[in-house]
């Protein structure tokens, strides 16, 4: 056992190396348990199939596409919002079982827990978005513009997702029960549904108009909308974040970490006082 | 007491208006077991925590191997082990995933923390259960496995908080069992227990903390000695009652319990013989079916301390 002082570096390493081991427990947990992931998809594919199918027949598209194509983009940026929840219910479940404590008193990489945590989300939040992708291809959704912009609506999303994921290592951290966590959950559903998501906002009351203009789920579904190439275009008086969808979600992502990683670390880190 | 490992001066802390901890000054040696008894809410847990590195004193020291728990708390974190009140694992994991991940994060190499799982899962007897998810795992099982978690690093200092609470008799004795183990091995244990009975199997020196602060210290037989011994008399006739009561009174200075046709007494000091209570209890013509002169139990020994009815559980 050594008792140098480590340097930064060799700490910069360690915090690498552990965050890649707490990767790996994910990975550990879904090749026991992969009907996690399938359970994670089941919400989505089920709004697939209920949307494109059962509302969807009696919904209008503005610029009268296909309501599938056009409702797609909004169940990405569900799956996408849907990061959050995941990591808090994990954080909140190792907490309260005192697995947080028992990597506190270990001589690991303190930054290594909160940074594994959402790293492993980002590859779960991968596979998810494969899944989906295979899920509208099957419902005759594809993108039209091809490939730089399909990538690029992609990489916001995965953008997106990993920022919220901080929001999930701080209300995780901060509520430390596992029950209160999971108490939270549905309120995911209200959050992603008040949106451009699945119909258009412009018939919607004036100030509800507005939350689901401001909804940071109405910029990704319209970002993603405009690069895929997918129906749903808007014109007209345009609210700023719908308008330029992409600047939104950039903004949305780099406010997110600004405020959430430094709180996290600090949540992780300060010792009870 | 020579070359203490474990050493905690004057600690105080409080969460809100509640003081958990008001100046408890601990000391272990190194190689034994130190049992920490009180009953819930003393301090315990908090005391733990603190030694842990999970918290921090709002005043006093503690020191683990020379090492301040807050300046240098990864010096203490790399001497420390922690077993707590929950099984502290993976659930969704195998045993022998959650050991290889926690081996991993203490910076073992892959192999090393491969050889090191196999070695605690034999040597604990859970080879048998180590590919299935913990999930499945009996309370006991989930708790030894959570012990051996703590071994990975061969700790210097092993804290158990409360390692048997909520187990039956069987897991508890499998828990003691690897404890002494430990003990042999020459870790140094330092183990909360809100039960007599595991401390008196397992500690060499207990420390009786109540409303933070230690208020006795010694082994369990000086404890027991603290108080005297103790005599249990069984009445031949329960009409008798009254009179054995008021004579024992007069032999021990306290008041008897009394139970059915049983009286029992603590005795203050020494230098009773039983041939001595036989004799006073014959002249006042009390028939008696049953005598004893025995050593008090450490629940007694704990009620009379922390002045207690009965034993808070």
């Amino acid at each position: 056992m050594t008792d140098l002082a480590p340097s930064l570096g060799h700490r910069l390493r360690w915090t690498f190396t552990d965050g890649l081991t707490l990767v790996g427990r994910e990975l550990g947990r879904l090749r026991h348990a992969p009907g996690e992931l399938v359970a994670a998809l089941i919400f989505p594919a089920v709004m697939v199939v209920l949307f494109g199918y059962v509302f969807g027949s009696a919904i209008q598209v503005p610029d009268g596409g296909d309501y599938r194509e056009y409702l797609m983009p909004g169940l990405f940026a569900m799956v996408t919002f849907s990061a959050w929840l995941g990591v808090m219910t994990r954080m909140a479940a190792d907490a309260s079982r005192g697995v947080m404590d028992r990597l506190r008193s270990m001589p690991m990489a303190r930054l290594a827990v909160p940074f594994g945590q959402t790293g492993a989300d980002l590859l779960t939040g991968l596979l998810m978005l494969a899944m989906m992708v295979g899920t509208g291809l099957l419902v005759g959704w594809q993108p039209h513009r091809g490939l730089i912009p399909t990538a690029q609506a992609f990489l916001l999303m995965i953008v997106l997702r990993y920022a919220l994921s901080w929001v999930g290592v701080y209300v995780g951290l901060t509520v430390k029960n596992d029950q209160v966590a999971d108490a939270l959950v549905p309120l995911g559903l209200p959050f992603t549904m008040l949106s451009n998501a699945f119909v258009p906002t412009d018939g919607m009351p004036g100030w509800l108009r507005f939350l689901a203009d401001w909804n940071p789920v109405s910029a990704l579904t319209a970002a993603s909308r405009e690069l895929f190439g997918n129906p749903g275009a808007l014109s007209g008086d345009v609210a700023w974040p719908l308008a330029h969808p992409v600047t939104t979600v950039l903004l949305w992502s780099a406010a997110l970490l600004v405020i959430f990683v430094p709180l996290s670390l600090r949540a992780y880190m300060r010792r009870e006082r | 007491m020579p070359d203490p490992i474990v050493v905690t001066e004057g600690l105080h802390k409080s969460f809100g208006d509640t003081h958990a901890l008001r100046g408890l000054d601990l000391s272990v040696p190194r190689g034994t077991v130190c049992g920490v008894l009180g009953p819930n809410g003393a301090g315990k847990t908090t005391a733990v925590r603190i030694l842990a590195t999970l918290s921090v004193p709002d005043a006093g020291h503690a020191r683990i191997a020379g090492h301040d728990v807050v300046r240098e708390a990864g010096k203490v974190r790399a001497r420390i082990g922690l077993a707590g009140q929950h099984a502290a694992v993976d659930e969704k994991l195998t045993g022998r995933g959650n050991l290889r991940m926690f081996g991993r994060l203490s910076h073992l190499s892959r192999r090393d923390a491969r050889r090191r799982a196999d070695e605690l899962l034999e040597r604990f007897d859970l080879m048998d259960a180590a590919d299935r998810q913990v999930v499945g795992y009996s309370g006991g099982m989930r708790r030894r496995l959570d012990l051996i978690t703590s071994l990975i690093l061969r700790p210097k200092v092993l804290f158990l908080d409360e390692p048997t609470t909520g187990l039956d008799p069987r897991s508890r004795g499998e828990i003691w069992d690897s404890i002494r183990e430990l003990v042999a091995d020459g870790t140094t244990v330092l183990l909360t227990t809100q039960y007599l009975d595991e401390a008196d199997q397992l500690a060499d020196d207990i420390a009786v903390v109540d409303h933070g602060q230690v208020i006795a210290t010694g082994t369990p037989d000086e404890l027991k000695a603290t108080i005297g011994d103790h005599l249990d008399v069984e009445l031949e006739d329960p009409a008798a009652l009254d009179t054995a009561a008021t004579v024992l009174k007069t032999l021990a200075g306290t008041d008897p319990t009394v139970t059915a046709d049983r009286l029992s007494v603590a005795l203050p000091g020494g230098g009773f013989r039983l041939f001595d209570v036989m004799r006073v209890l014959d002249r006042a013509g009390i028939a008696a079916a049953d005598v004893r002169l025995r050593r008090p139990t450490l629940d007694e020994v704990f009620l009379r301390l922390t002045d207690r009815k009965e034993l808070v559980r």
